[in-house]
């Protein structure tokens, strides 16, 4: 234990907190989402609805002249959110093409691909980048992977895909449009759920490390306990008590999507977690998972330096 | 509308068969039994997580209801088909998904060809599929183009949107004229309703045209019940509301139920047994005249049916038959030159028995 010194007289040292915070705030947070689902699961609106904006248009096939996709294709929009002073850059990577076709083999192989490329690149850059400049973050730092609303289990494909991503990335599994389901059939459809990945191991976001504090143990404890999070989405607004919000309006009600009830809000919370809390945890991980890979390839790297 | 098939024993009631096929999760097996009212298929086991996962492809299962549709009684066959796309590679479902419809035509084809018919036999053709699209809300995938086009060919399909209280109504519209504009633009003969202009009455035009217009069916099934103003109603409970299945607004439940139980029974049975039937056995027939020759002549539908493994034996087929003609040309060429070589040995040794003559001659001068 080192002892504490109390100057004898003001030095000013006590902005650099505010000195990093100005800094921060002016750099802005980066935070890049992967979105995994088949076609119509309502990846897009989701996104939109979270973020309030209308930041992606749904890749799916619209006309009867627009071919089928044979492939997974990967397509990333950059946006700039600024809300209250704070930037935040954001990264969206969509994955159409994803589960659509009859045989479906291979198909995550461009996902993981992309995924593991982006931290190559990013080692690369700070390996040989001057320390004080500012990389361009493109690495995914949470995967939204999104399962049917079918109210029975994960299907096959999800087990496999889920298995495979968890081992690069945070995945956060999501039932989409889960206002098909009713509310008994969403509660046994989740425990369902739940019980597989455990038995197939799939780690999932958050897991807790040893340096947590109790604190933060406590809110992954409490946001595993809803994983996976049924949500439903809305770019349309309604009326609903005199107030306007956005839901969606069908013959025999109106499901508010800003209604905890209706859909689970927590996933905003766990987007904002994990960008500001839990990502230089995740950071060192990750570099340190790829430093030791790099060093199993100590040739072909300083080729490339 | 009259029903074809009368001259069976009335107690029996009428025999019909429909076949559902959808991807696990999209309703059929609640709609099912919502259409016979009780519980004819059991839903998706739901076993431990050990097992869930495992693909165990596809099962076709049928089973049997008896059930009264406006006093007329019809012995229904509902053939189920759980495991269909589920897995990651579909291309086996669908082969026997085709098989099974193939061999009901087969039996019967079998049976009519017999001198001694067996007068119990059971006519298993498939009248109708209903084909369950999921309500992605977009438009059709490459899966259920695909299933659509291959199927239509043998049965009468009929697309259904199950579990349509997914989509609001008015994204249910634009759904609807997107998944038909897209059986259109890739030319699927579904089973449309048709009606004849010309011969067909005012009364039977119209509901053809309306039941055309509903397209693709839009259904909600429950099996649960709940009660609204003292009546029990089949309905599905969210917190926001209660969708009724029985109700027109709701679903088209009722009216795909009436069209394929009640008013177009007898188009569906007439066009299986009189067309879709009667050309298979054509085919069938003709095939078998002319063997070989028909390999080349294969329809398109066909063509799309045949299994990877069969391709594999056309390509090993072709293989061997290049490394033959490739034998034969080196055969060919061997002899060539063995023949060569003979007439070049032949040559030399004319050649030297000149020579020898030659010298004998010179040494006999020289003396």
């Amino acid at each position: 234990m080192t002892e504490e010194i109390r100057a004898q007289s003001y030095v000013g040292f006590d902005s650099i907190t505010q000195q990093i915070e100005h800094k921060l705030l002016k750099r802005g947070f980066q935070f890049n989402v992967i979105l995994v689902g088949q076609t119509g699961l309502g990846k897009s609106t989701l996104i939109n609805t979270i973020f309030a904006s209308h930041l992606m248009d749904s890749k799916g096939r619209f006309t009867a002249d627009e071919p089928v996709r044979q492939t997974t294709e990967i397509q990333a929009v950059s946006h700039v959110i600024v809300e209250n002073g704070v930037k935040l850059r954001l990264n969206i990577v969509d994955t159409p093409g994803f589960a659509d076709q009859v045989n479906n083999e291979g198909c995550w192989d461009p996902i993981i691909k992309y995924i593991k490329d982006q931290h190559s690149a990013y080692l690369r850059k700070e390996l040989t980048a001057m320390r004080d400049r500012y990389i361009q973050d493109t690495r995914i730092h949470c995967c939204l992977y999104f399962i049917s609303p079918t109210g029975h289990s994960l299907r096959p494909i999800d087990v496999i895909v889920m298995k495979k991503l968890s081992e690069v990335v945070n995945v956060v599994p999501v039932i989409a449009k889960a206002d098909s389901l009713t509310l008994e059939e969403r509660e046994n459809f989740k425990a369902r759920i739940r019980e597989e990945l455990i038995y197939h191991n799939i780690r999932l976001y958050p897991f807790d490390t040893d340096e947590d504090e109790e604190e933060e143990i406590q809110l992954n404890e409490s946001i595993r306990e809803v994983v996976p999070f049924a949500v439903v989405g809305s770019e349309n607004n309604v009326i609903i008590d005199g107030k306007s919000v956005r839901g969606r309006k069908t013959r025999w009600g109106v499901v508010n999507v800003e209604d905890p009830n209706h859909c689970e809000t927590h996933l905003q919370d766990l987007i904002e977690t994990t960008a500001q809390i839990h990502y230089e945890a995740f950071r060192s991980k990750q570099l340190l998972a790829l430093k030791e890979g790099v060093n199993a390839r100590p040739a072909a790297n300083t080729a490339q330096q | 509308m009259p029903i074809t098939g009368r001259r069976r024993n009335k107690v029996k009631g009428v025999q019909f068969t429909i076949m559902v096929v959808g991807a696990s999760g999209t309703g059929r097996t609640t709609f099912v039994n919502t259409l016979c009212e009780s519980d004819v298929l059991s839903h998706k086991e739901i076993d431990s997580p050990e097992t869930a996962h495992v693909e165990e492809g596809i099962k076709i299962k049928p089973a049997n209801v008896e059930l009264e549709e406006d006093g007329i009684r019809i012995a229904l066959t509902v053939v189920d088909t759980p495991g269909f796309g589920d897995s990651i590679d579909n291309e086996f479902a669908f082969q026997e998904i085709m098989h099974y419809i193939e061999r009901q035509y087969d039996d019967i084809l079998a049976e009519q060809s017999r001198i001694k018919r067996n007068p119990r036999f059971k006519d298993n053709r498939v009248h109708a599929l209903l084909y369950f699209i999921p309500p992605s809300g977009h438009a059709l995938r490459e899966m259920d183009i695909e299933l659509m086009r291959r199927l239509s060919p043998c049965v009468n399909v009929i697309p259904v949107i199950g579990k349509a209280d997914s989509v609001t109504p008015k994204e249910l519209k634009a759904f609807k004229k997107r998944i038909m504009e897209d059986i259109d633009h890739y030319d699927i003969p579904i089973y449309n309703f048709p009606y004849d202009v010309e011969e067909d009455d005012e009364d039977t035009i119209q509901e053809n045209m309306e039941l055309r217009s509903l397209l693709p069916f839009a259904v909600v099934g429950s099996e649960e019940e709940v009660e609204i103003d003292g009546e029990p109603v089949r309905a599905r409970i969210y917190p926001w509301g209660v969708v009724e299945v029985d109700n027109p607004h709701h679903s088209d439940f009722v009216r795909l139920r009436g069209a394929i139980l009640g008013s177009h029974l007898g188009d569906l049975k007439t066009l299986t047994e009189d067309v879709l039937y009667e050309t298979y056995r054509t085919e069938k027939l003709s095939r078998a005249v002319n063997a070989d020759h028909r390999d080349s002549q294969l329809l398109p539908e066909d063509l799309a049916s045949q299994s990877v493994r069969l391709k594999e034996e056309q390509l090993r087929r072709e293989e061997e038959k290049h490394a033959f003609q490739l034998r034969e040309i080196e055969l060919r060429m061997q002899r060539e030159i063995n023949e060569k070589r003979q007439q070049l040995m032949a040559k030399e040794a004319a050649l030297r028995n000149l020579e020898t003559r030659m010298t004998a001659q010179d040494s006999q001068t020289s003396y």
